[in-house]
């Protein structure tokens, strides 16, 4: 069923080295990878993590969809077809659906997700990105409270208090502690690691866990009442002796650590989004950083994981007003999550058509949301093959941002990097290309005047 | 690892190996009398799905169980987003029990089997 193409091993040209390349994996953006290339394949990486290691080789034969596909209805089997017949079978679809679900935009350029947003207007579609189930709860907090933030250059020079709540860099971002929390020396911490003090929480002692100062083992789901505990704490005032499964010793030792710091950084992942409480467990984390700017500098800054997920949120922002989860059915741009996000519009089968394209739905959803998507026209543009792959209709490769194409994302802290063109790949069109043509076709089908680049 | 297996690796044995597991403290496996790399069952409101138990790497935690964000985890997880837009990924109450003789299905081919309405068994 899945057919890939054997690695061929090409003959050994001069090996050349690019450096100053960026990462295209996680929030973290690291750019200073050197890639190895003979001739135009990659033969390895340089200061890359693990991950980004393999991003980079991911780009080799052997590991693409090679050609654009087509599913054979009611059986697993896909039929090739060509880059123009899926561009015009797509804008079909989507011309002619009512109201399209548009999902992804994490792991492409700035550039491709301008493209996307306008399709999903002139179609009356909703569009969200994968922070619709990762960092979403975040920036409905921040909308909410606000977020004192900073740059990571800031947490390299001056933080001498690094707490890590609810993620595990160590396995997800294996470069955030050598390049900016924990080892790396900066202008006010001279002495690097000496200078910091690492604390995590989390309710699993953690491989991040195993290298902090201080652990507390929160218990699962208890994330609020912690803060809210710490919070307390911080004022000054009295607190239970356990407040979710931790001492009050414990507590109260913590917020004097905090208050006693220069400048301390709160840095949150999934273990407080995904659980129980949301985004009000990100709103009372942002309420206790801002209460601890009475006594010392705090910032906080969510660990995000695809490497532009926040530039979606930004762009979608710049250009219609909100950050993930907009519905342009009504012919102007809605928020509402809860009503207008992915899951939710899936869940209460209210789209019907969908286009994914730099994200996996099909592996990071509930099944039940990818029941109703397994049912509706669905596009798929992706490099690989992934579980969102194998139950769409029509399936789309495309290059991959930062390794085949040159393209803009923005780093977890919000600030843009121009990500590198290592290789050519000549047999693939890239994630904007597709989505232009898509677009100007869905224009003629709609009789829409054809638009120019804004 | 994880991370490593979604790169370019969702419909190869990697990922099944990274993500078709369930984590299990060392007292639960003994009290269900399975052994590290024997498959398992796990049941919750929403779904089922048999994976591959073995040991709490980032433990121990007992009567807690993990298993990586992946299809496998995506059968049982709450798909409740409470008006956030967010399904209810963690702290999801699950029964697990024995499953000798099953097969912990590919990624890929798992999501067809569970999703797809299909009209021949490929």
């Amino acid at each position: 069923m899945i057919e890939t193409k054997a690695e061929t091993v090409a003959k050994q040209e001069n090996l050349k080295i690019v450096t100053d390349v960026v990462c295209p994996f996680c929030g973290t953006l690291c750019d200073d990878i050197k890639v190895v290339l003979d001739g135009n394949r990659i033969v390895d990486t340089m200061n890359a993590c693990i991950i980004g290691n393999e991003k980079f080789k991911s780009a080799q034969a052997g590991h693409r969809v090679p050609r654009p596909m087509e599913r054979v209805e009611g059986t697993t089997e896909f039929a090739p077809v060509s880059y123009d017949y899926a561009i015009e079978k797509a804008a079909q679809i989507l011309a002619n659906a009512r109201r399209p679900l548009f999902y992804g935009w994490s792991s492409t350029s700035c550039e491709a997700q301008e493209v996307g947003n306008e399709l999903a207007e002139i179609t009356g579609g909703v569009t969200d990105n994968t922070a619709s189930v990762c960092h979403g709860p975040s920036v409905m907090a921040i909308q909410t409270v606000g977020a004192p933030c900073c740059t990571l250059g800031e947490v390299k020079n001056r933080a001498d208090l690094i707490i890590y709540w609810g993620c595990n860099p160590i396995h997800a971002h294996p470069r955030h502690m050598s390049r900016y929390t924990i080892y790396p020396r900066g202008f006010f911490t001279e002495r690097g690691f000496d200078d910091r003090t690492l604390v995590v929480v989390d309710p699993r002692p953690t491989d991040t866990a195993k290298q902090a100062d201080i652990y507390v083992q929160v218990e699962q789901g208890k994330d609020y009442e912690l803060l809210d505990a710490l919070r307390t704490a911080t004022r000054g005032e009295d607190i239970p002796d356990v407040v979710a499964g931790v001492k009050k010793e414990q507590i109260k030792e913590l917020a004097e650590l905090a208050k006693s710091k220069k400048f301390g950084l709160l840095f949150f992942g999934m273990g407080v989004t995904q659980t129980t409480g949301k985004h009000r467990n990100i709103d009372i984390a942002i309420s206790w950083v801002a209460d601890m700017n009475k006594y010392t500098k705090f910032s906080l800054i969510p660990m995000r994981g695809h490497y532009n997920v926040t530039g979606s949120g930004m762009v979608m922002t710049w250009q219609s007003g909100f950050p993930f989860a907009m519905d342009f059915s009504r012919g102007y741009p809605r928020y509402n999550p809860g009503e207008t996000a992915a899951n939710d519009i899936l869940l209460r089968h209210e789209c019907d058509a969908a286009l994914v394209i730099a994200s996996d739905p099909g592996a990071h959803f509930p099944v039940s949301a990818m029941k109703w998507y397994a049912q509706i026209p669905t596009i798929a543009i992706d490099p690989h093959y992934t579980p969102t792959t194998g139950i769409s209709g029509l399936v789309i490769p495309s290059t991959i941002i930062g390794v085949e194409e040159e393209g803009t994302a923005y780093r977890m802290d919000n600030v843009p990097i121009r990500c590198r063109k290592v290789i050519d790949s000549p047999e693939f069109l890239s994630d904007e290309e597709i989505l232009r043509r898509i677009l100007n076709r869905v224009r003629e089908l709609k009789g829409l005047p054809a638009g120019g680049h804004h | 690892m994880q991370g490593v297996a979604i790169e370019g690796h969702k419909h190869e044995d990697e990922y099944i190996k990274a993500c078709g597991i369930c984590e299990v403290d060392v007292s639960d496996l003994k009290k269900l009398k399975v052994f590290p790399g024997q498959t398992v069952r796990v049941k919750s409101a929403y779904g089922e799905v048999v994976v591959r138990a073995v040991k709490a790497t980032q433990g121990p935690h007992p009567g807690l169980v993990f298993i990586p964000m992946g299809p496998w985890a995506n059968q049982v997880t709450s798909p409740n987003t409470y008006s956030t837009g967010m399904p209810h990924f963690k702290g999801v109450k699950v029964t697990i029990e024995p499953a000798p003789n099953e097969k912990v299905l590919n990624g890929i081919e798992l999501l067809q089997k569970t999703t797809l309405d299909l009209k021949v068994n490929a």
